[in-house]
This record gives structure tokens, C-alpha cells and sequence, in this order.
């Protein structure tokens, strides 16, 4: 395929959240276990959903005409999760919300099995639909020390696949490969924390049968040698899992890209999203690289790197900028160990005919724009607050858009899951001011024209409904200040 | 058009008030059944000769029913209102000019506020259903804002302000613990409130107004029959409420070192009342201190300071008990607590004390023969408040 029949990826990204956890602290605190390197660890107000959008908005930032325009050209988006935030409710439409996408975009939710993330990327692929985004998040817990826990990480990743009429393909789709074949290996029961698995060895041995089985198939239907192939990623829950096919491409000349088992963990439904945004970043053009997928069966794709250049932050930058947490407050973020809260009334639930309402704002983080005075409002107002020009305003998209911080609190008595609240008025670029929650920062980093940016969060929970607003971050890799 | 007063148009002929605490064994009715007929005995009046009544309660009842029903009235007008904090004064503000319109002969302001019944410290509103947007900050954290973006528009060192603050809550301190009323009557010095852990921003427990229970009650006349009533009325001289558009939260001009919607309000009250010179004029002032550096900016916002310069006027004594302006000479919100409708009314009932005399020898002011107070009283935060100034007077004219 080339030219105007190309497709492919137009848009990869992953997002590792600030936080992350030594695994020598849990082995240090349960004294037991073997604990080496470290794992990427959601914030409390982070969920597979709000992590899923943060990969999305990278991956869309480098996309002329995302769909923030009145032609939107993503036509279909799926979320894969295997922790999704309800049953019943779909989540994609809250993600899709949150990415100011078109109406005319559908929405599939994906999930809970682990492989739903690569089924939907391989559907992508062979969509008819000209741009298809791929978004999975998962917030992988487990019980205290096990392999889940220590192994797991957390992440969210997005992977735009389209036709090169539409944008410019950063890796074209040369071919893929799937195999099935139903085992038990690992299973969990809806509501519980515990991931149960059969013998490890009896796993490893049927996916490395998968895996060398779909990679056959994949190379003979690319129509080249797996020597061809400059780099391969294998994302699997096993961490042995696979690894004689990479041994076997290994001698082949093969490089063999770092799982982020010791960076990050393996992360759910993320993970073979994360893999392949980061073999695009790292691959030169005209590469071949391939993703194998292993989940309940083995996904093979191949892709060819092209030319065009990645935007954005890299695994590799945001790996780098995590800040560590301690596993006590890790344990009371996932809930796994209960903290004394403030005593203060818990946050109401919010109100679904408002939210609905409010929906741009709420999700999209749209405010509006005075035509007469240009004055911005956050939230939208039908009156202005100078000159009081009457329904004369435009919609004022400012999730992208940066602040500074004008003047900031700490609240050590408000209710929060995680005290302190750490709160900041911030005036915005190009204007505008909100005052509103900081998050994935520390007390004493905050100062007075420090520059934040927004990110999407679960700001509370009541009632069983997810109450998903916008807080400020420090921007990351500037340490915050401007 | 225009904002004109009813100045020397109605009077307040006698006013009761209830010790702020937590009463646990007081309910709403029996603390609102106490200051109303405190208020009503020294005229030898019974509830039944009361034309209208005002209840100010932001949370303690619905409707004019709370008031009516404990008390028994018949066949009168109830009406309760709530405006944030600011609810006892606005319950004041209605009565008054109910009676100023000519509709009633006697009317009555009543605020009661029951706080300790809900089993969390600290104020709580009734959860309004939103989208969800809404910041869930207390409103310590919101008033501590102004702390650090004060010190940064002066150049003053923020320890030098911890001690400022510390002073302003020490002072009134000292005054509440000469009031019987006041639900914290133990003097504490500077050093001690600046060595507390902060709780919100720089603030500690100790520069956040008190929790309590309370209630009080004025009776409202017109001013030519007030000495019908008592030898020594008070006479409204001015009445001002300005309720925010909460451009503050919008605008990035506002810089948290001052509340617009006092200055209004004071500019009003001031012109009401043919004050020129507050700061001179005024024989005393109650300022709604529900956080010390609150009280800071008004001292300016209500023109007794300089902009710039409350800090100094604090630290100098100025506004001391004995200064030359003495403010919350009965402790203030942070002796009484905030027993939300009540407020308003408890800073008049100090005024009622001073200007007739009447305060206790110990926290007597020396500037009495000025003959006018002024009660400040606020609700919201800074950016999105309702302010209310009050002027009242010992004489006519």
C-alpha cells in the first residue's frame, strides 16, 4: 500500500501519570517479595477513563482538524478497559465528551477481557471509517504483594489510525496476524481486587505456541522475513510470556523493545497501545517494527515506519518525570487501605439534567468569549461580567490552553480523598481566570505565577456516579515554573 | 433613580441576644423564643403586639413558619430571608424599611442559627444539585488567599503578616473575654496563635471565627415614636447591601487584596449617613471577622486605613479597645462564633451596649459621645460576596 490507499497510524501516544511507586516499598512494608524497579501509579483522581483521555488529548495534539473543527474526521471511537468506572452505562461517550469530539462519532466501549485492546486495534485497521481512535486506560490493582500489585502499573494510551487522504501517517500498516485458542489461565471475579491465575508455566508455554504461531502468519502475510523486521514489542500479562519468540528474533537480528516491566508494569489494556506508541517514537523512517499482543490468544501487527515526525511527549519523557509515592498513600488512593477522612460532609452528587447542560463545559472545558470586550468566561455566561453585553458570545475552547498561577491555598480541613487540597486561582493565557484544584503536585512546589496546564479528573464519586470535572497541573518537565 | 436611605426614620427601641455557644441543649425555637422575648420585655410587649416579624436563618428553617410556630403568632407576617452571612442584618435591613414604608407601626428582626446540630465542624450548606463544577474549598482556604496576595502587593514579609493577623486575633480575643455572651472569653497572646499548625494556607484554627449557637432580636419603630418606647433609641442612619456578581472568580484584574462589594456598600452607608471621616466619626465599628485577614482589608475597604497601610493601623493599636478606633469591641465573630442569621443582629445588639452605655465597665469605649457605630457584616467569598454596612446613631440629625 502507498499513497493515497495508505493507512495507518496517524496519531500515538501513551500517558504515564505523574506518580509512581519504588516496588522495594511494598517489599519493605510486607516484608516479603522480591521488589526491583518501579511501577507507574494513577493519581487518586485518575481512573481508566480519565486516563484514556490524557493519552487521547497527546495523541490529538499533534492532529490538524482533531475534530475540535466542524469537520471532524474521527468517525468512530472505542475505549478498552478492564476496570471499567460502570456496568449498565457505556464510559466512551464521557471520554469522547472530554475530547470535544463531533456528535457524529461513535462510540464503542471494549471490555473487560484483556485482549479487547488489541481486537480493537486490529478492527481499526480494517474499519471503513477514513479516522478511528483507539483509546484504552486501566488502573491495575491487585491484592497487597501480589504479582498484579508489583508487576501492574497504570496508564492510558491512544492510538489514531486513519487514511493518509485524511493526515499524515506516521507508521503505514503493512499486515497482521490472530490466533485463538481458549485456556484458562487468568480470570477475575466482577468486584473483586484478587486476580486468580493457573500455573504460571501453563500459560507461558500456550501463549509462547500463540505467539510464534500468529508472528508466522503475520510475517508471510507482510510478505517479508522476520529478519526484515527492525524491532519487536511484546505485551503480555506473563512476563515470560513470549519470550521464545523473542529469543528466536532475537538471533535473527531482531531488536527487542524494552516492555517497561521495571519503568512502568504492565499496564492492562493500555499496554499494547503504550508498546506501540513507543516503538513509532523510537523507530527510524522506513522501519519495520511489530506489536504482539498477548491476551486469551496472540495479535501480531506490523507496521512501517514513515517519515513524518512524532509530536508530543514521549513514554520515555514522561517515565522520566514520574515523582515517587509512598505505598501507604498508594493503598488509600486504590482504596485498598482505609484513611481517616476530614470530618466534613462527603461532595453531593451532581445533578444529571445540569450536567448535560453544562456538558461543554464540564467536559470539553469550553468557555465562552465575549464578542464586544473579548472577556473570557469560565464557566460560560450568557451576560458579561464587563461592559454586560446580553447573549453575544462565542465558544471559548480552553483545555489547551495554559495558566499561571495568581494566588493558591492549602486546605487541610476541605473534604478530599487525599488531603491536602491544594487549590489555585489561575488566570490563563490569552485570558481568563478560574480558581481551581491543583493535582500531581505537592504543597510545597506551588508558588505564586508558577504555569499549570488542564487534565481531566475524577474530582469525586457519590452515589455511584462519577463526577468528572478539569483541575490544574504544573506543566510537566518545566518543574512548574514559567 | 438613586440609592437615598432612611436615615432618622426608624429606630431601634430595644434588642436582646442570646450567649453564643454551643447548646446542646437549646433547639432553634428555644434559642429564637429567648432573644425574642429579651428583646420584647423591657417594653412590656408580647409577641402578639409585634405588627411584622423577619426571620434571618440561612439553614435553620424554611419560611416564616420557624419563627411564627415556636412563638405562636397569629394572624401576622413572617417572613424569613437569607442572604449567605450577611442573613441577620438583611433580616434587620427588611425590617426597617417595612416599618420606614409606613405598613407597620412595630416590626421585628429576629436571627437564629442552630450550627451544632449537624455533627461536622464548621459551616455547612445545604447541597444545591449542580453539574458538578464547583469548587469544594472551605471558606477558610477561600480567605486565606488574601493573606499571600496582600503581602505580595505591599512587600511586606509574610512572617511580619502572621503577626498582624495573630494581633487582629489576639485583640479580639482580649474584648471577648470581657463579654459574657461571647463563647471564647480567654485572652491569647500573639506568640501563642503564631505558633498553631496552619490549616488553611497561613491561617490557623486560631484566625478562623468560632462555631456556636445563637440567636438575637431588635425591635424596629418609627423614629418619632421611639421615645415612646425607651429614653435612649437608636436611630438608623444608614442601611447598604451589595450582593457581588462573583466577577472576582471571572476576572484576572481582581488581585484578592480587597473586597469591591464593601467598598460599596461603605460608600453608600457613608453617603446615607453624611459621614466623611469614618475613621474620625465613628465611635466604634462591628466588622464581620470571620477570618483575621478579613477584618485586615476592611479596615481599608471601609476607609479606616489607608489602601496599604491596615497592617500598620493593626499592629499600632489603632483599632484596639482603647485605640482610636476601636473595632469588635465584643469579641467579634472570632469570641462569639458564627451562628449565621444571628450575626448581623449580635453586632448591632454591641452597638445597642456602647452607644447607650450599657457594655460592661471593663470593655467600655472612650468614644462613645460620637454617637455613631457602624456593623459591617459579609457572606460568600472573595471575589463573590454580599456585603451589608450599617450606620445607627444615639441623636436625630
Amino acid at each position: 500500500m502507498s499513497g493515497e490507499s495508505m493507512r495507518g497510524i496517524v496519531g500515538a501516544s501513551a500517558y504515564v501519570p505523574h506518580w509512581s511507586l519504588d516496588r522495594s516499598e511494598i517489599t519493605a512494608v510486607l516484608g516479603s517479595g522480591r521488589g526491583r524497579g518501579r511501577r507507574s501509579v494513577a493519581s487518586f483522581d485518575e481512573d481508566p477513563l480519565t486516563l484514556a483521555v490524557a493519552a487521547g488529548r497527546l495523541a490529538l495534539s499533534g492532529l490538524d482538524g482533531s475534530g475540535r473543527s466542524g469537520v471532524n474526521p474521527i468517525r468512530s471511537l472505542t475505549f478498552a478497559t478492564t476496570a471499567p468506572v460502570y456496568l449498565e452505562k457505556s464510559s466512551a461517550p464521557i471520554v469522547h465528551a472530554a475530547l470535544a469530539l463531533s456528535d457524529s462519532t461513535a462510540t464503542i466501549d471494549v471490555g473487560p477481557g484483556l485482549r479487547s485492546a488489541a481486537a480493537s486495534l486490529r478492527g481499526a485497521f480494517h474499519s471503513t471509517d477514513p479516522v478511528v481512535a483507539v483509546l484504552a486506560g486501566d488502573v491495575r490493582i491487585g491484592l497487597a504483594g501480589s504479582t498484579d500489585e508489583l508487576g501492574g502499573g497504570d496508564a492510558g494510551s491512544a492510538i489514531i489510525v486513519g487514511d493518509a487522504t485524511v493526515a499524515p501517517v506516521l507508521a503505514e500498516y503493512v499486515a497482521s496476524a490472530s490466533v485463538t485458542q481458549e485456556f484458562l489461565d487468568r480470570w477475575r471475579v466482577p468486584g473483586e481486587v484478587r486476580v486468580r491465575a493457573w500455573e504460571e508455566r501453563f500459560g507461558q508455554l500456550r501463549y509462547d505456541e500463540l505467539a510464534t504461531s500468529a508472528w508466522e502468519r503475520a510475517i508471510v502475510s507482510a510478505g517479508v522475513d522476520s529478519a526484515d523486521v527492525a524491532r519487536v514489542a511484546v505485551s503480555s500479562p506473563n512476563q515470560r510470556a513470549g519470550q521464545a519468540l523473542t529469543k528466536q528474533l532475537a538471533a535473527a537480528g531482531v531488536s527487542v523493545a524494552d516492555r517497561r516491566d521495571d519503568t512502568v508494569g504492565f499496564t492492562g489494556a493500555a499496554h499494547p497501545g503504550l508498546l506501540l506508541a513507543e516503538l513509532i517514537e523510537q523507530a527510524e523512517p522506513g522501519e519495520l517494527v511489530a506489536l504482539v499482543a498477548l491476551a486469551d490468544g496472540a495479535d501480531v501487527t506490523i507496521l512501517r515506519r514513515t517519515d513524518v515526525p512524532c509530536t508530543g511527549a514521549t513514554v520515555a519523557d514522561q517515565v522520566e518525570a514520574t515523582m515517587p509515592v509512598s505505598y501507604g498513600r498508594y493503598l488509600t488512593w486504590r482504596g485498598l487501605l482505609a484513611a481517616q477522612p476530614p470530618n466534613r460532609p462527603e461532595p453531593a452528587r451532581m445533578s444529571a439534567t445540569a450536567a448535560e447542560r453544562r456538558a461543554e463545559w464540564k467536559y470539553g472545558f469550553v468557555g465562552s468569549r465575549d464578542r464586544t470586550t473579548g472577556a473570557v468566561h469560565l464557566p460560560p455566561a450568557r451576560v458579561s461580567f464587563r461592559g454586560g453585553a446580553v447573549d453575544d458570545m462565542d465558544a471559548e475552547p480552553m483545555a489547551g490552553r495554559r495558566a499561571n498561577v495568581a494566588t493558591y491555598t492549602v486546605d487541610s480541613l476541605a473534604y478530599s480523598p487525599s488531603p491536602p487540597v491544594i487549590f489555585a486561582v489561575c488566570d490563563f493565557e490569552g485570558g481568563g481566570r478560574l480558581p481551581v484544584e491543583l493535582t500531581d503536585v505537592s504543597a510545597s512546589e506551588v508558588s505564586i505565577g508558577m504555569e499549570v496546564e488542564m487534565t481531566f479528573r475524577r474530582v469525586s464519586t457519590a452515589d455511584g456516579i462519577a463526577n468528572y470535572f478539569w483541575k490544574a497541573r504544573p506543566v510537566p518537565g518545566t518543574g512548574g515554573v514559567s | 433613580m438613586g440609592s437615598h436611605g432612611i436615615a432618622d426614620r426608624v429606630a431601634i427601641v430595644s434588642m436582646g441576644c442570646t450567649a453564643f455557644r454551643e447548646h446542646w441543649d437549646r433547639s432553634t425555637d428555644d434559642l429564637a423564643i429567648d432573644a425574642t422575648l429579651e428583646a420584647l420585655a423591657p417594653l412590656d410587649l408580647r409577641p402578639a403586639d409585634v405588627d411584622a416579624w423577619w426571620l434571618g436563618t440561612a439553614q435553620s428553617g424554611m419560611s416564616g413558619i420557624t419563627l411564627a410556630a415556636p412563638l405562636k403568632l397569629e394572624g401576622v407576617p413572617v417572613t424569613r430571608v437569607e442572604n449567605y452571612c450577611a442573613t441577620g442584618s438583611e433580616a434587620l435591613r427588611q425590617a426597617c424599611y417595612a416599618v420606614a414604608s409606613g405598613a407597620y407601626d412595630v416590626a421585628a428582626a429576629v436571627g437564629v442559627e442552630k450550627v451544632k446540630d449537624s455533627g461536622y465542624q464548621g459551616l455547612n450548606a445545604f447541597p444545591i444539585p449542580t453539574d458538578g463544577t464547583q469548587r469544594s474549598l472551605t471558606a477558610a482556604a477561600m480567605f486565606s488567599l488574601v493573606a499571600p496576595a496582600y503581602a505580595e502587593r505591599y512587600g511586606i514579609d509574610p512572617a511580619e503578616l502572621r503577626r498582624t493577623l495573630a494581633r487582629i486575633a489576639s485583640k479580639n480575643h482580649a474584648n471577648g473575654a470581657r463579654n459574657p455572651r461571647a463563647q471564647f472569653r480567654r485572652e491569647i497572646d500573639v506568640d501563642a496563635i503564631c505558633a498553631m499548625p496552619e490549616v488553611a494556607g497561613m491561617l490557623s484554627v486560631f484566625d478562623c471565627a468560632g462555631v456556636a449557637d445563637g440567636a438575637a432580636a431588635a425591635v424596629v419603630v418609627r423614629a418619632e415614636d421611639a421615645h415612646r418606647y425607651t429614653d435612649r433609641p437608636i436611630f438608623v442612619k444608614a442601611l447598604s447591601t451589595v450582593a457581588g456578581n462573583g466577577a472576582g472568580l471571572l476576572d484576572p484584574d481582581y488581585d484578592y487584596t480587597h473586597f469591591p462589594e464593601c467598598e460599596w456598600a461603605a460608600a453608600d452607608a457613608y453617603a446615607q449617613a453624611g459621614v466623611t471621616d469614618p475613621r474620625r466619626q465613628l465611635a466604634m465599628a462591628e466588622v464581620h471577622d470571620c477570618f483575621t485577614p478579613t477584618e485586615l482589608v476592611l479596615m481599608e475597604d471601609l476607609g479606616f486605613s489607608e489602601r496599604g497601610e491596615a497592617w500598620r493601623d493593626c499592629e499600632a493599636g489603632v483599632f484596639d479597645l482603647t485605640g482610636e478606633l476601636p473595632v469588635n469591641t465584643d469579641g467579634g465573630l472570632k469570641s462569639f462564633g458564627h451562628p449565621v442569621g444571628a450575626s448581623g443582629l449580635r453586632m448591632l445588639f454591641e452597638c445597642w451596649l456602647q452607644l447607650r452605655g450599657e457594655a460592661p465597665e471593663d470593655r467600655r469605649i472612650a468614644t462613645a459621645d460620637r454617637g455613631l457605630a457602624l456593623t459591617h457584616n459579609l457572606g460568600g467569598y472573595p471575589g463573590e460576596m454580599v456585603s451589608f454596612v450599617g450606620i445607627w446613631g444615639s441623636e436625630l440629625g
